[in-house]
Protein backbone atom coordinates (compact mmCIF):
# COMPACT_ATOMS: atom_id res chain seq x y z
CA UNK A 1 0.00 0.00 0.00
CA UNK A 2 3.00 2.24 0.06
CA UNK A 3 3.69 4.90 2.60
CA UNK A 4 0.52 4.70 4.65
CA UNK A 5 1.10 7.53 7.06
CA UNK A 6 0.89 9.95 4.18
CA UNK A 7 -2.77 9.02 3.87
CA UNK A 8 -3.55 10.48 7.29
CA UNK A 9 -3.76 14.24 7.45
CA UNK A 10 -3.09 16.28 10.58
CA UNK A 11 -6.82 16.94 10.75
CA UNK A 12 -7.57 13.20 10.68
CA UNK A 13 -5.12 12.55 13.47
CA UNK A 14 -6.60 15.25 15.66
CA UNK A 15 -10.10 13.95 15.04
CA UNK A 16 -9.08 10.46 16.08
CA UNK A 17 -7.28 11.81 19.09
CA UNK A 18 -10.36 13.66 20.20
CA UNK A 19 -12.54 10.62 19.67
CA UNK A 20 -10.40 8.56 22.02
CA UNK A 21 -10.14 11.35 24.59
CA UNK A 22 -6.44 11.90 24.05
CA UNK A 23 -5.61 8.38 25.14
CA UNK A 24 -2.86 8.22 22.55
CA UNK A 25 -0.26 10.66 21.34
CA UNK A 26 -0.22 11.70 17.70
CA UNK A 27 2.79 9.51 17.01
CA UNK A 28 1.05 6.52 18.53
CA UNK A 29 -1.98 7.17 16.35
CA UNK A 30 0.21 7.14 13.25
CA UNK A 31 1.72 3.83 14.37
CA UNK A 32 -1.72 2.42 15.04
CA UNK A 33 -2.80 3.48 11.58
CA UNK A 34 0.10 1.63 10.00
CA UNK A 35 -0.83 -1.40 12.04
CA UNK A 36 -4.50 -1.07 11.07
CA UNK A 37 -3.57 -0.96 7.38
CA UNK A 38 -1.28 -3.94 7.84
CA UNK A 39 -4.12 -5.96 9.37
CA UNK A 40 -6.69 -4.74 6.87
CA UNK A 41 -5.25 -6.76 4.05
CA UNK A 42 -8.07 -6.36 1.58
CA UNK A 43 -8.17 -2.61 2.09
CA UNK A 44 -11.85 -2.51 3.00
CA UNK A 45 -11.43 0.22 5.62
CA UNK A 46 -12.13 -2.15 8.49
CA UNK A 47 -10.48 -5.25 9.85
CA UNK A 48 -12.64 -8.37 9.61
CA UNK A 49 -12.73 -11.18 12.17
CA UNK A 50 -10.72 -13.41 9.84
CA UNK A 51 -8.00 -10.81 9.54
CA UNK A 52 -7.73 -10.50 13.33
CA UNK A 53 -7.59 -14.26 13.67
CA UNK A 54 -4.69 -14.41 11.26
CA UNK A 55 -2.56 -13.01 14.07
CA UNK A 56 -1.64 -16.25 15.87
CA UNK A 57 -1.03 -14.53 19.22
CA UNK A 58 -4.59 -13.21 19.12
CA UNK A 59 -6.12 -16.46 17.89
CA UNK A 60 -4.79 -18.44 20.84
CA UNK A 61 -6.26 -16.00 23.39
CA UNK A 62 -9.19 -17.54 25.32
CA UNK A 63 -11.28 -14.37 24.98
CA UNK A 64 -10.66 -13.87 21.27
CA UNK A 65 -14.21 -14.71 20.21
CA UNK A 66 -15.77 -12.30 22.70
CA UNK A 67 -13.41 -9.56 21.64
CA UNK A 68 -14.08 -10.24 17.98
CA UNK A 69 -17.72 -9.41 18.54
CA UNK A 70 -16.63 -6.00 19.75
CA UNK A 71 -13.95 -5.55 17.07
CA UNK A 72 -15.65 -6.75 13.94
CA UNK A 73 -16.31 -4.02 11.42
CA UNK A 74 -14.69 -1.18 13.33
CA UNK A 75 -13.20 1.60 11.25
CA UNK A 76 -9.92 3.16 12.28
CA UNK A 77 -11.40 5.81 14.57
CA UNK A 78 -13.42 3.21 16.46
CA UNK A 79 -10.43 0.86 16.51
CA UNK A 80 -8.38 3.47 18.34
CA UNK A 81 -11.25 4.16 20.71
CA UNK A 82 -11.47 0.43 21.43
CA UNK A 83 -7.78 0.31 22.32
CA UNK A 84 -7.89 3.48 24.39
CA UNK A 85 -8.72 1.50 27.52
CA UNK A 86 -5.23 -0.02 27.27
CA UNK A 87 -3.38 3.25 27.12
CA UNK A 88 -1.29 4.20 30.16
CA UNK A 89 -3.22 7.47 30.14
CA UNK A 90 -6.57 5.73 30.61
CA UNK A 91 -8.18 5.99 34.03
CA UNK A 92 -9.09 3.00 36.16
CA UNK A 93 -12.72 3.90 35.55
CA UNK A 94 -12.23 3.58 31.79
CA UNK A 95 -10.52 0.23 32.18
CA UNK A 96 -13.33 -1.10 34.34
CA UNK A 97 -15.85 0.18 31.80
CA UNK A 98 -14.07 -1.83 29.13
CA UNK A 99 -14.13 -4.99 31.23
CA UNK A 100 -17.82 -4.40 31.91
CA UNK A 101 -18.49 -4.16 28.18
CA UNK A 102 -16.72 -7.48 27.60
CA UNK A 103 -19.07 -9.14 30.08
CA UNK A 104 -22.21 -7.31 29.01
CA UNK A 105 -22.56 -9.05 25.66
CA UNK A 106 -26.07 -7.79 24.92
CA UNK A 107 -25.11 -4.25 25.81
CA UNK A 108 -28.05 -3.53 28.10
CA UNK A 109 -25.92 -2.18 30.93
CA UNK A 110 -26.52 -5.20 33.17
CA UNK A 111 -24.33 -8.22 33.75
CA UNK A 112 -26.19 -11.35 34.78
CA UNK A 113 -25.04 -14.65 36.22
CA UNK A 114 -24.91 -16.30 32.79
CA UNK A 115 -22.70 -13.56 31.37
CA UNK A 116 -20.15 -14.20 34.09
CA UNK A 117 -20.50 -17.93 33.62
CA UNK A 118 -19.80 -17.58 29.89
CA UNK A 119 -16.60 -15.64 30.44
CA UNK A 120 -15.47 -18.13 33.05
CA UNK A 121 -16.15 -20.88 30.54
CA UNK A 122 -13.95 -19.12 27.96
CA UNK A 123 -11.15 -18.84 30.49
CA UNK A 124 -11.27 -22.38 31.82
CA UNK A 125 -12.39 -24.42 28.84
CA UNK A 126 -13.06 -28.05 29.49
CA UNK A 127 -10.89 -28.18 32.59
CA UNK A 128 -13.74 -27.39 34.97
CA UNK A 129 -17.17 -28.95 34.64
CA UNK A 130 -20.18 -26.71 34.04
CA UNK A 131 -21.53 -27.68 37.42
CA UNK A 132 -18.31 -26.80 39.21
CA UNK A 133 -18.19 -23.46 37.47
CA UNK A 134 -21.68 -22.61 38.68
CA UNK A 135 -20.78 -23.65 42.18
CA UNK A 136 -17.61 -21.59 42.29
CA UNK A 137 -19.28 -18.52 40.86
CA UNK A 138 -22.27 -18.76 43.20
CA UNK A 139 -19.99 -19.17 46.18
CA UNK A 140 -17.82 -16.14 45.50
CA UNK A 141 -20.86 -14.06 44.57
CA UNK A 142 -22.53 -14.82 47.85
CA UNK A 143 -19.38 -14.09 49.78
CA UNK A 144 -19.29 -10.69 48.14
CA UNK A 145 -22.87 -9.98 49.06
CA UNK A 146 -24.62 -10.84 45.80
CA UNK A 147 -26.50 -13.90 44.64
CA UNK A 148 -27.33 -15.85 41.48
CA UNK A 149 -30.19 -13.54 40.53
CA UNK A 150 -28.25 -10.31 41.02
CA UNK A 151 -27.98 -7.90 38.16
CA UNK A 152 -24.60 -6.22 38.28
CA UNK A 153 -24.26 -2.75 36.87
CA UNK A 154 -21.27 -0.55 36.20
CA UNK A 155 -21.06 0.82 39.74
CA UNK A 156 -20.95 -2.72 41.13
CA UNK A 157 -17.99 -3.50 38.93
CA UNK A 158 -16.27 -0.35 40.11
CA UNK A 159 -16.84 -1.42 43.69
CA UNK A 160 -15.54 -4.94 43.08
CA UNK A 161 -12.58 -4.18 40.87
CA UNK A 162 -11.73 -0.64 41.84
CA UNK A 163 -9.41 -1.49 44.66
CA UNK A 164 -7.61 -4.45 43.17
CA UNK A 165 -4.88 -2.49 41.40
CA UNK A 166 -5.91 -3.14 37.82
CA UNK A 167 -2.99 -3.49 35.42
CA UNK A 168 -4.16 -3.25 31.87
CA UNK A 169 -1.69 -1.48 29.63
CA UNK A 170 -0.28 -2.02 26.20
CA UNK A 171 2.60 -0.18 24.61
CA UNK A 172 2.19 1.07 21.08
CA UNK A 173 5.49 0.67 19.25
CA UNK A 174 6.60 3.96 17.80
CA UNK A 175 9.43 3.85 15.24
CA UNK B 1 -4.95 -9.33 -3.17
CA UNK B 2 -4.65 -12.61 -1.33
CA UNK B 3 -3.72 -15.49 -3.59
CA UNK B 4 -5.80 -18.63 -3.46
CA UNK B 5 -2.87 -20.47 -2.01
CA UNK B 6 -4.89 -22.30 0.57
CA UNK B 7 -5.67 -18.96 2.15
CA UNK B 8 -8.81 -20.54 3.52
CA UNK B 9 -8.88 -22.15 6.89
CA UNK B 10 -7.26 -25.56 6.93
CA UNK B 11 -8.09 -27.65 9.97
CA UNK B 12 -4.83 -27.84 11.82
CA UNK B 13 -3.70 -31.41 11.63
CA UNK B 14 -1.84 -33.03 14.45
CA UNK B 15 1.12 -33.18 12.10
CA UNK B 16 1.60 -29.46 12.42
CA UNK B 17 1.80 -29.89 16.18
CA UNK B 18 4.50 -32.53 16.06
CA UNK B 19 6.79 -30.11 14.31
CA UNK B 20 6.78 -27.49 17.00
CA UNK B 21 9.04 -27.27 20.01
CA UNK B 22 7.47 -25.93 23.13
CA UNK B 23 6.06 -22.51 22.31
CA UNK B 24 5.69 -21.65 25.98
CA UNK B 25 9.48 -21.47 26.18
CA UNK B 26 9.47 -18.62 23.71
CA UNK B 27 6.48 -16.51 24.60
CA UNK B 28 7.25 -13.62 26.96
CA UNK B 29 7.02 -14.56 30.60
CA UNK B 30 3.78 -13.60 32.22
CA UNK B 31 2.07 -14.80 29.12
CA UNK B 32 0.09 -17.33 31.07
CA UNK B 33 -2.72 -16.04 33.17
CA UNK B 34 -1.29 -14.83 36.45
CA UNK B 35 -0.76 -17.21 39.32
CA UNK B 36 -2.11 -15.25 42.26
CA UNK B 37 -2.40 -16.61 45.77
CA UNK B 38 -4.87 -16.33 48.57
CA UNK B 39 -8.50 -17.14 48.90
CA UNK B 40 -10.61 -16.89 45.77
CA UNK B 41 -12.79 -13.79 45.77
CA UNK B 42 -15.23 -12.29 43.29
CA UNK B 43 -12.74 -9.71 42.12
CA UNK B 44 -10.32 -12.48 41.16
CA UNK B 45 -12.86 -14.14 38.94
CA UNK B 46 -14.11 -10.96 37.37
CA UNK B 47 -10.70 -9.47 36.74
CA UNK B 48 -9.92 -10.57 33.20
CA UNK B 49 -7.39 -7.81 32.66
CA UNK B 50 -4.33 -10.04 32.11
CA UNK B 51 -6.03 -11.98 29.30
CA UNK B 52 -7.38 -8.78 27.78
CA UNK B 53 -3.95 -7.18 27.93
CA UNK B 54 -2.46 -10.09 26.03
CA UNK B 55 -5.14 -9.84 23.37
CA UNK B 56 -4.68 -6.09 23.00
CA UNK B 57 -0.91 -6.58 22.86
CA UNK B 58 -1.36 -9.00 19.98
CA UNK B 59 -3.65 -6.56 18.17
CA UNK B 60 -1.19 -3.72 18.48
CA UNK B 61 1.91 -5.65 17.49
CA UNK B 62 2.82 -9.27 17.10
CA UNK B 63 5.99 -11.08 16.22
CA UNK B 64 4.42 -13.26 13.54
CA UNK B 65 3.17 -10.46 11.29
CA UNK B 66 6.50 -8.72 11.64
CA UNK B 67 8.17 -11.64 9.89
CA UNK B 68 6.26 -11.00 6.71
CA UNK B 69 6.42 -7.25 6.52
CA UNK B 70 8.14 -5.97 3.40
CA UNK B 71 10.93 -3.53 4.11
CA UNK B 72 11.53 -1.51 1.01
CA UNK B 73 14.61 0.70 1.09
CA UNK B 74 14.06 4.21 2.40
CA UNK B 75 13.06 6.64 -0.34
CA UNK B 76 15.66 9.35 -0.75
CA UNK B 77 14.11 11.28 -3.58
CA UNK B 78 12.15 13.77 -1.55
CA UNK B 79 14.43 16.69 -2.03
CA UNK B 80 14.61 19.12 -4.97
CA UNK B 81 18.32 18.47 -5.28
CA UNK B 82 18.12 14.70 -4.97
CA UNK B 83 14.98 14.26 -7.04
CA UNK B 84 16.61 14.83 -10.46
CA UNK B 85 19.37 12.45 -9.45
CA UNK B 86 16.85 9.87 -8.50
CA UNK B 87 14.96 10.49 -11.70
CA UNK B 88 18.13 9.88 -13.73
CA UNK B 89 18.50 6.69 -11.78
CA UNK B 90 15.00 5.59 -12.74
CA UNK B 91 15.66 6.33 -16.38
CA UNK B 92 18.90 4.39 -16.33
CA UNK B 93 17.34 1.48 -14.50
CA UNK B 94 14.24 1.16 -16.60
CA UNK B 95 15.41 2.26 -20.00
CA UNK B 96 19.01 1.08 -20.08
CA UNK B 97 19.65 -1.60 -17.48
CA UNK B 98 16.35 -3.36 -17.85
CA UNK B 99 16.50 -3.90 -21.63
CA UNK B 100 20.14 -4.99 -21.38
CA UNK B 101 19.22 -7.47 -18.71
CA UNK B 102 16.31 -8.80 -20.69
CA UNK B 103 18.65 -9.32 -23.63
CA UNK B 104 21.20 -11.07 -21.43
CA UNK B 105 18.52 -13.32 -20.04
CA UNK B 106 17.12 -14.11 -23.49
CA UNK B 107 20.58 -14.95 -24.81
CA UNK B 108 21.10 -17.15 -21.80
CA UNK B 109 17.85 -18.98 -22.42
CA UNK B 110 18.65 -19.51 -26.08
CA UNK B 111 22.05 -20.96 -25.28
CA UNK B 112 20.59 -23.06 -22.51
CA UNK B 113 17.71 -24.47 -24.49
CA UNK B 114 19.79 -25.15 -27.57
CA UNK B 115 22.12 -27.25 -25.46
CA UNK B 116 19.67 -28.71 -23.02
CA UNK B 117 17.08 -30.06 -25.42
CA UNK B 118 19.56 -32.02 -27.54
CA UNK B 119 21.34 -33.33 -24.45
CA UNK B 120 18.07 -34.34 -22.90
CA UNK B 121 16.79 -36.12 -25.99
CA UNK B 122 19.91 -37.57 -27.53
CA UNK B 123 22.02 -38.67 -24.59
CA UNK B 124 19.49 -41.00 -23.07
CA UNK B 125 21.90 -43.93 -23.11
CA UNK B 126 24.85 -42.13 -21.59
CA UNK B 127 23.25 -41.57 -18.21
CA UNK B 128 26.22 -40.22 -16.35
CA UNK B 129 27.30 -37.90 -19.12
CA UNK B 130 23.78 -36.64 -19.58
CA UNK B 131 23.42 -35.93 -15.89
CA UNK B 132 26.66 -34.03 -15.66
CA UNK B 133 25.90 -31.97 -18.72
CA UNK B 134 22.40 -31.14 -17.54
CA UNK B 135 23.74 -30.10 -14.16
CA UNK B 136 26.32 -27.85 -15.75
CA UNK B 137 23.66 -26.33 -17.97
CA UNK B 138 21.34 -25.61 -15.04
CA UNK B 139 24.21 -23.93 -13.25
CA UNK B 140 24.75 -21.90 -16.39
CA UNK B 141 21.19 -20.67 -16.70
CA UNK B 142 21.21 -19.77 -13.02
CA UNK B 143 24.29 -17.67 -13.58
CA UNK B 144 22.45 -15.92 -16.38
CA UNK B 145 19.54 -15.25 -14.06
CA UNK B 146 21.85 -13.83 -11.45
CA UNK B 147 23.51 -11.66 -14.07
CA UNK B 148 20.11 -10.40 -15.14
CA UNK B 149 19.65 -8.76 -11.77
CA UNK B 150 23.29 -7.80 -11.53
CA UNK B 151 23.68 -10.08 -8.61
CA UNK B 152 26.67 -9.34 -6.46
CA UNK B 153 27.05 -12.36 -4.28
CA UNK B 154 29.75 -12.86 -1.71
CA UNK B 155 30.27 -16.48 -0.92
CA UNK B 156 31.96 -17.18 2.38
CA UNK B 157 33.15 -20.42 3.76
CA UNK B 158 34.38 -23.60 2.13
CA UNK B 159 32.53 -24.64 -0.98
CA UNK B 160 30.36 -27.67 -0.24
CA UNK B 161 31.84 -31.00 -1.26
CA UNK B 162 29.59 -33.48 -2.97
CA UNK B 163 29.22 -36.36 -0.57
CA UNK B 164 26.34 -38.70 0.00
CA UNK B 165 24.21 -38.42 3.15
CA UNK B 166 24.51 -34.69 3.18
CA UNK B 167 21.61 -32.27 3.32
CA UNK B 168 21.86 -28.50 3.00
CA UNK B 169 19.51 -26.17 4.83
CA UNK B 170 19.14 -22.44 4.43
CA UNK B 171 16.90 -19.58 5.53
CA UNK B 172 14.33 -18.58 2.94
CA UNK B 173 13.57 -15.11 1.64
CA UNK B 174 12.54 -15.64 -1.94
CA UNK B 175 12.60 -18.30 -4.62
CA UNK B 176 15.76 -16.64 -5.92
CA UNK B 177 17.59 -18.14 -2.93
CA UNK B 178 17.63 -21.36 -4.85
CA UNK B 179 18.96 -19.73 -8.02
CA UNK B 180 21.74 -18.02 -6.12
CA UNK B 181 22.87 -21.25 -4.50
CA UNK B 182 22.39 -23.38 -7.60
CA UNK B 183 24.75 -21.11 -9.46
CA UNK B 184 27.64 -22.22 -7.30
CA UNK B 185 26.99 -25.93 -7.01
CA UNK B 186 24.28 -28.20 -8.17
CA UNK B 187 21.55 -28.92 -5.64
CA UNK B 188 18.32 -30.82 -5.71
CA UNK B 189 15.63 -28.74 -4.14
CA UNK B 190 12.35 -29.51 -2.49
CA UNK B 191 9.84 -26.90 -3.47
CA UNK B 192 6.19 -26.03 -3.39
CA UNK B 193 4.71 -26.71 -6.80
CA UNK B 194 3.83 -23.37 -8.32
CA UNK B 195 1.29 -22.64 -11.02
CA UNK B 196 2.04 -20.93 -14.31
CA UNK B 197 5.34 -20.70 -16.09
CA UNK B 198 7.31 -21.38 -12.94
CA UNK B 199 5.53 -24.71 -12.62
CA UNK B 200 6.46 -25.51 -16.20
CA UNK B 201 10.10 -24.81 -15.46
CA UNK B 202 9.88 -26.92 -12.37
CA UNK B 203 8.54 -29.97 -14.13
CA UNK B 204 10.91 -29.88 -17.06
CA UNK B 205 14.29 -28.45 -16.29
CA UNK B 206 14.47 -28.81 -12.56
CA UNK B 207 13.50 -32.46 -12.82
CA UNK B 208 16.92 -33.00 -14.30
CA UNK B 209 18.68 -31.94 -11.13
CA UNK B 210 16.46 -34.20 -9.11
CA UNK B 211 13.97 -31.85 -7.48
CA UNK B 212 11.13 -32.99 -5.31
CA UNK B 213 7.71 -31.34 -5.25
CA UNK B 214 5.24 -31.01 -2.46
CA UNK B 215 1.85 -29.49 -2.03
CA UNK B 216 1.32 -27.57 1.17
CA UNK B 217 -2.43 -27.96 1.24
CA UNK B 218 -2.42 -31.75 1.11
CA UNK B 219 -2.07 -33.37 4.49
CA UNK B 220 -1.14 -36.82 3.20
CA UNK B 221 1.52 -35.24 1.06
CA UNK B 222 3.80 -35.03 4.06
CA UNK B 223 4.40 -38.79 4.23
CA UNK B 224 5.06 -39.20 0.52
CA UNK B 225 7.49 -36.33 0.55
CA UNK B 226 9.37 -37.64 3.58
CA UNK B 227 9.77 -40.95 1.81
CA UNK B 228 11.06 -39.28 -1.33
CA UNK B 229 13.50 -37.22 0.73
CA UNK B 230 14.86 -40.27 2.42
CA UNK B 231 15.30 -42.15 -0.84
CA UNK B 232 17.01 -39.23 -2.47
CA UNK B 233 19.44 -38.62 0.37
CA UNK B 234 20.52 -42.23 0.40
CA UNK B 235 21.23 -42.28 -3.32
CA UNK B 236 24.90 -41.95 -4.15
CA UNK B 237 24.69 -40.24 -7.46
CA UNK B 238 21.99 -37.72 -6.67
CA UNK B 239 22.60 -34.05 -6.21
CA UNK B 240 22.72 -33.07 -2.53
CA UNK B 241 19.39 -31.92 -1.22
CA UNK B 242 18.77 -28.28 -0.47
CA UNK B 243 15.93 -27.74 1.95
CA UNK B 244 14.38 -24.53 3.30
CA UNK B 245 13.04 -25.74 6.63
CA UNK B 246 11.05 -22.57 7.32
CA UNK B 247 8.59 -23.75 4.69
CA UNK B 248 7.75 -20.24 3.53
CA UNK B 249 9.40 -16.98 2.52
CA UNK B 250 10.31 -14.73 5.45
CA UNK B 251 11.48 -11.15 5.19
CA UNK B 252 15.19 -11.73 5.91
CA UNK B 253 15.04 -10.03 9.30
CA UNK B 254 13.39 -12.82 11.24
CA UNK B 255 13.42 -16.57 11.12
CA UNK B 256 10.42 -18.75 11.84
CA UNK B 257 10.58 -22.25 13.28
CA UNK B 258 12.28 -24.94 11.27
CA UNK B 259 10.31 -28.01 10.32
CA UNK B 260 11.97 -31.13 11.60
CA UNK B 261 11.58 -33.15 8.36
CA UNK B 262 15.08 -32.40 7.08
CA UNK B 263 16.62 -33.21 10.44
CA UNK B 264 15.39 -36.74 10.81
CA UNK B 265 16.86 -38.13 7.61
CA UNK B 266 19.95 -39.38 9.37
CA UNK B 267 22.24 -37.15 7.32
CA UNK B 268 24.79 -34.51 8.09
CA UNK B 269 23.24 -31.07 7.96
CA UNK B 270 25.22 -28.30 6.29
CA UNK B 271 23.70 -24.93 7.23
CA UNK B 272 23.78 -22.06 4.77
CA UNK B 273 22.94 -18.51 5.82
CA UNK B 274 21.76 -15.97 3.24
CA UNK B 275 21.52 -12.27 3.94
CA UNK B 276 20.44 -9.71 1.38
CA UNK B 277 21.66 -6.16 1.51
CA UNK B 278 18.55 -4.05 1.81
CA UNK B 279 20.12 -0.85 0.57
CA UNK B 280 19.89 -2.08 -3.00
CA UNK B 281 16.62 -3.92 -3.08
CA UNK B 282 14.25 -5.70 -0.73
CA UNK B 283 14.62 -9.25 -1.95
CA UNK B 284 11.78 -10.56 0.18
CA UNK B 285 9.13 -12.16 -1.98
CA UNK B 286 5.87 -11.28 -0.26
CA UNK B 287 3.77 -13.90 -1.98
CA UNK B 288 0.62 -12.34 -0.56
CA UNK B 289 1.32 -9.09 -2.32
CA UNK B 290 3.19 -9.98 -5.49
CA UNK B 291 3.21 -12.68 -8.07
CA UNK B 292 6.58 -14.23 -8.85
CA UNK B 293 6.69 -12.49 -12.22
CA UNK B 294 6.22 -9.09 -10.62
CA UNK B 295 8.86 -9.97 -8.07
CA UNK B 296 11.36 -10.86 -10.80
CA UNK B 297 10.56 -7.67 -12.70
CA UNK B 298 11.12 -5.68 -9.56
CA UNK B 299 14.53 -7.27 -9.18
CA UNK B 300 15.42 -6.66 -12.78
CA UNK B 301 14.67 -2.95 -12.50
CA UNK B 302 16.75 -2.40 -9.37
CA UNK B 303 20.39 -1.51 -9.31
CA UNK B 304 21.62 -4.79 -8.02
CA UNK B 305 20.89 -7.71 -5.78
CA UNK B 306 23.64 -7.80 -3.24
CA UNK B 307 23.85 -10.60 -0.80
CA UNK B 308 26.12 -12.65 1.40
CA UNK B 309 26.07 -16.41 1.46
CA UNK B 310 27.81 -18.24 4.26
CA UNK B 311 28.49 -21.95 4.08
CA UNK B 312 28.61 -22.96 7.73
CA UNK B 313 30.13 -25.91 9.55
CA UNK B 314 28.29 -29.19 9.01
CA UNK B 315 26.31 -30.42 12.00
CA UNK B 316 25.22 -33.84 13.13
CA UNK B 317 22.47 -35.00 15.40
CA UNK B 318 23.91 -35.28 18.91
CA UNK B 319 23.15 -38.47 20.84
CA UNK B 320 21.02 -36.69 23.43
CA UNK B 321 19.12 -34.49 20.98
CA UNK B 322 15.70 -34.87 19.46
CA UNK B 323 15.27 -33.85 15.81
CA UNK B 324 13.32 -30.77 16.91
CA UNK B 325 16.13 -29.66 19.21
CA UNK B 326 18.58 -30.31 16.41
CA UNK B 327 16.48 -28.17 14.07
CA UNK B 328 16.39 -25.34 16.57
CA UNK B 329 20.11 -25.55 17.14
CA UNK B 330 20.78 -25.24 13.43
CA UNK B 331 18.27 -22.39 13.20
CA UNK B 332 20.21 -20.66 15.92
CA UNK B 333 23.47 -21.05 14.01
CA UNK B 334 21.96 -19.67 10.81
CA UNK B 335 20.10 -16.83 12.55
CA UNK B 336 23.20 -15.65 14.37
CA UNK B 337 25.27 -15.66 11.19
CA UNK B 338 22.67 -13.85 9.10
CA UNK B 339 21.58 -11.46 11.84
CA UNK B 340 18.02 -12.74 12.03
CA UNK B 341 15.73 -12.57 15.04
CA UNK B 342 14.07 -15.83 15.95
CA UNK B 343 10.34 -16.05 16.49
CA UNK B 344 8.47 -19.05 17.89
CA UNK B 345 5.92 -19.38 15.14
CA UNK B 346 5.40 -22.01 12.51
CA UNK B 347 5.61 -20.45 9.03
CA UNK B 348 2.55 -22.38 7.94
CA UNK B 349 0.43 -20.20 10.24
CA UNK B 350 0.34 -17.94 7.21
CA UNK B 351 -2.11 -20.41 5.77
CA UNK B 352 -3.84 -21.94 8.78
CA UNK B 353 -4.84 -21.22 12.38
CA UNK B 354 -2.80 -22.20 15.43
CA UNK B 355 -3.92 -25.39 17.12
CA UNK B 356 -6.21 -25.13 20.10
CA UNK B 357 -3.51 -26.75 22.23
CA UNK B 358 -2.04 -23.37 23.18
CA UNK B 359 -5.33 -21.92 24.28
CA UNK B 360 -6.09 -25.09 26.21
CA UNK B 361 -2.85 -24.86 28.09
CA UNK B 362 -3.75 -21.38 29.30
CA UNK B 363 -7.25 -22.48 30.20
CA UNK B 364 -5.93 -25.44 32.11
CA UNK B 365 -3.51 -23.40 34.20
CA UNK B 366 -6.20 -20.86 35.08
CA UNK B 367 -8.70 -23.59 35.93
CA UNK B 368 -6.21 -25.26 38.23
CA UNK B 369 -5.43 -22.04 40.05
CA UNK B 370 -9.13 -21.30 40.57
CA UNK B 371 -9.79 -24.72 42.04
CA UNK B 372 -6.71 -24.54 44.20
CA UNK B 373 -7.60 -21.16 45.64
CA UNK B 374 -11.12 -22.30 46.31
CA UNK B 375 -9.76 -24.64 48.94
CA UNK B 376 -7.77 -21.99 50.72
CA UNK B 377 -9.21 -20.22 53.72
Amino acid sequence: MGNTSSMLTQYDIEEVQQHCNNAFSQQEIVSLYERFCQLDRNGGGFVSGEEFLSVPEFAVNPLSQRLLRMLDGLNFKEFVAFLSAFSPRATVQQKIEFIFKVYDSDGNGKVIFNDMLDVLHDLTGQFISEQQREQVLTKVLEEAGYNKESLLVMSDFVKILGSSGLKMEVEVPVD
Amino acid sequence: MSSGKGGELIPSSSELDLDRPNIEDYLPSGSSIHEPVGKLRLCNLLDISPTLTEAAGAIVDDSFTRCFKSNPPEPWNWNVYLFPLWWCGVVIRYLILFPVRVIVLTVGWIIFLSCFIPVHLLLKEHDKLQKNMERALVELICSFFVASWTGVINYHGPRPSMRPKQVFVANHTSTIDFIILEQMSSFAVIMQKHPGWVGLLQSTILESVGCIWFNRSEAKDRETVTKKLREHSQGVDNNPLLIFPEGTCVNNQYSVMFKKGAFELGCTICPIAIKYNKIFVDAFWNSRKQSFTMHLLQLMTSWAVVCDVWYLEPQNLRPDETPIEFAERVRDIISVRAGLKKVPWDGYLKYSRPSSKHRERKQQSFAESVLRRLEEK
